[in-house]
């Protein structure tokens, strides 16, 4: 298998202002994180706020530069801060964010939101840009009537489809996925996760999807990367992690994820029970 | 005879493209000490409902109920004057975002003490001490230098428990928690529910935990009410929601659950709407 994204020792600080009399100092977000990503596969990033799981996507999907390390996307390395990546490189990398209500410009209709890209990245004729455009929003489970639309009439797992639609547009072999169905109700995360799958396995596209929810990740991922305080405590495929979480980080995440299975609910009832009537004795 | 008993509540907004009903016909009821879980997706009206108990609704909403008691007291005919002081000292309410829910410009402890001392007639001295007391008991460390602390020097699961802290502050005997970890962490969700189920068993309260998330309900409820589009779907126990649910629109949610996938593809709420199973 080819590896498409490969991160080696990935470092981010940033500046802290001390505030009016205190001392500047750096913060680092991201700590020395290596990882590979093959070809149609999805490692997933797993972490809590603070932990620098989107800072990292963000140097991945070439929006912030790296102060540290190498970035290499299909083999190249990718350094913002020296060189302007070309349009090409661009097309090849695109990112879907958590919210859906803030990632899409009011302004601007569904059509438009989808046609964009081709404007600026390629020299694609007006004529064609909408039919890609049309062509897409079928493919994410949108109607054409859609196409004159502002955001504001959508829902939000709708919005989210728009979203992933705006990020295919290019043609990209990588996505990177910031939480794209965390601010989504259950039943339209189960649509979304499913759009993602189909995409994924008919462009052959590969993702880093970005998540905190533990059970999402062990639906979509193939591999993990557990990050906490900046630092990959834990990597590996999701079956290895699953079965046998290795970090004590790790360990924590999964015994405060809800357990929804009925033997343990179960044993939840019994329990309450049990100190109820020993309560009542007492 | 339940803590608290609502029966076919209705919620109507005033839109601009006409009347909105909210919430159609609901029946809820609580007993002492027991843990009810409404669940729902978002526009199940779950909030609503709840909102109108504590009266906290905008003046466009018109609320009709055959019957709305508290402890047998009729909230319905209630003086203005007297639902204040059930609400808020009876009957208290955590939200969602806990530090939307702070007033960033006063330090937390003043918040608390006003509580302490509008609600309990506290002095000054007996409020400070009360909330330090009542921040140990939430599980906030060093409560004497926390209290000088604004709302924006403390995490998200600290804000959480300081509203916890006034929501207790009073001994309430009916708890209502909205959405209480949605904005949190995993790690810090388990220790606020752990939190509010420890302080439910230890105060006898009763709980009405709000929640779309059935993970939540899982680790906590006694019994669940299942909302959708205002409706109620199915109330059980939750043991029996979960093992045999009866409606198809809880069957649906629950193989939605991605921990519950069997094969590549995730059932969604549409692959059960299909013949019209419930409207």
């Amino acid at each position: 298998m080819t590896v498409v994204i490969e991160g080696r020792n990935l470092t981010q600080d940033y500046r802290i202002s001390g505030g009016l009399f205190g001392k500047a100092g750096t913060l680092r977000a991201v700590n020395g994180v290596s990882f590979k990503v093959e070809r149609g596969k999805t490692l997933a990033i797993v972490g809590e706020s603070g932990s620098g799981k989107s800072t990292l996507a963000r140097i991945i999907a070439l929006i912030d530069t790296q102060s540290g390390g190498e970035l290499l996307i299909e083999g190249e390395e990718v350094n913002l801060g020296r060189r302007r990546p070309s349009p090409e490189l661009r097309s090849k990398v695109q990112m879907v964010f958590q919210n859906p209500y803030g990632s899409l410009n009011p302004r601007q209709k569904v059509g438009d939101v989808l046609m964009e890209p081709l404007v600026i990245n390629t020299g694609v004729p007006a004529a064609e840009r909408r039919d890609r455009a049309e062509a897409m929003l079928a493919k994410v489970g949108l109607a054409p009537e859609h196409f004159n639309r502002y955001p504001h009439m959508f829902s939000g797992g709708q919005r989210q489809r728009i979203a992933i639609a705006r990020a295919l547009m290019l043609n990209p072999a990588i996505l990177v996925l910031d939480e794209p169905v965390s601010a989504l109700d259950l039943s339209v995360q189960a649509q979304v996760l499913n759009l993602l799958r189909d995409l994924q396995d008919e462009f052959g596209l590969t993702y880093v999807f970005v998540s905190h929810d533990l059970s999402v990740v062990r639906y979509l991922a193939d591999d993990v990367m557990v990050v906490s305080k900046g630092e990959a405590v834990e990597q590996g495929t999701r079956e290895a992690v699953f079965a046998d979480p290795r970090h004590p980080y790790t360990r924590q995440l999964f015994a405060a994820t809800p357990v929804t299975e009925v033997e343990a609910i179960r044993a939840r009832v019994e329990r309450r029970r049990a100190a109820r009537l020993a309560r009542a004795g007492a | 005879m339940g803590l608290l008993t609502i029966r076919n509540l209705t919620v109507r907004f005033a839109t601009a493209t006409g009347p909105f009903t909210a919430v159609d016909g609901i029946n809820v009821s609580v007993d002492e000490r027991e843990v009810l879980a409404i669940v729902g997706e978002s526009g199940s009206g779950k909030s609503v409902s709840m909102l109108a108990v504590m009266g906290l609704l905008p003046d466009t909403a018109t609320i009709t109920a055959d019957e709305m008691r508290f402890d047998g007291r009729d909230l319905l005919k209630m003086t203005p004057a007297e639902r204040r002081r059930l609400i808020g000292r009876e009957i208290t309410m955590i939200f969602q975002e806990p530090v939307a829910s702070l007033n960033p410009s006063f330090t937390v402890g003043f918040q608390i003490e006003e509580v302490l001392r509008f609600n309990l007639g506290l002095d000054r001295k007996a409020a400070r001490a009360r909330a330090v007391e009542l921040f140990r008991a939430v599980g906030i460390p060093d409560p004497e230098k926390k209290l000088e602390s604004y709302p924006h020097q403390m995490s998200g699961g600290q804000c959480q428990r300081v509203m916890i802290a006034m929501a207790i502050a009073t001994n309430p005997r009916l708890l209502i928690a909205d959405e209480p970890t949605t904005a949190l962490d995993v790690t810090i969700q388990k220790q606020i529910l752990d939190l509010l189920m420890d302080l439910q068993e230890r105060h006898g309260m009763a709980l009405i935990l709000i929640t779309h998330d059935m993970g939540v309900v899982a680790e906590t409820a006694d019994r669940v009410v299942v909302q959708y589009k205002g409706r109620k779907m199915e109330e059980s126990d939750v043991l029996t929601l979960f093992e045999a649910p009866s409606h198809p629109y809880t069957r649906a949610l629950l193989s939605a659950l991605p921990e519950h996938a069997t094969g590549d593809r995730l059932p969604t709420v549409s692959d059960f709407l299909q013949g019209g199973a419930f409207q």
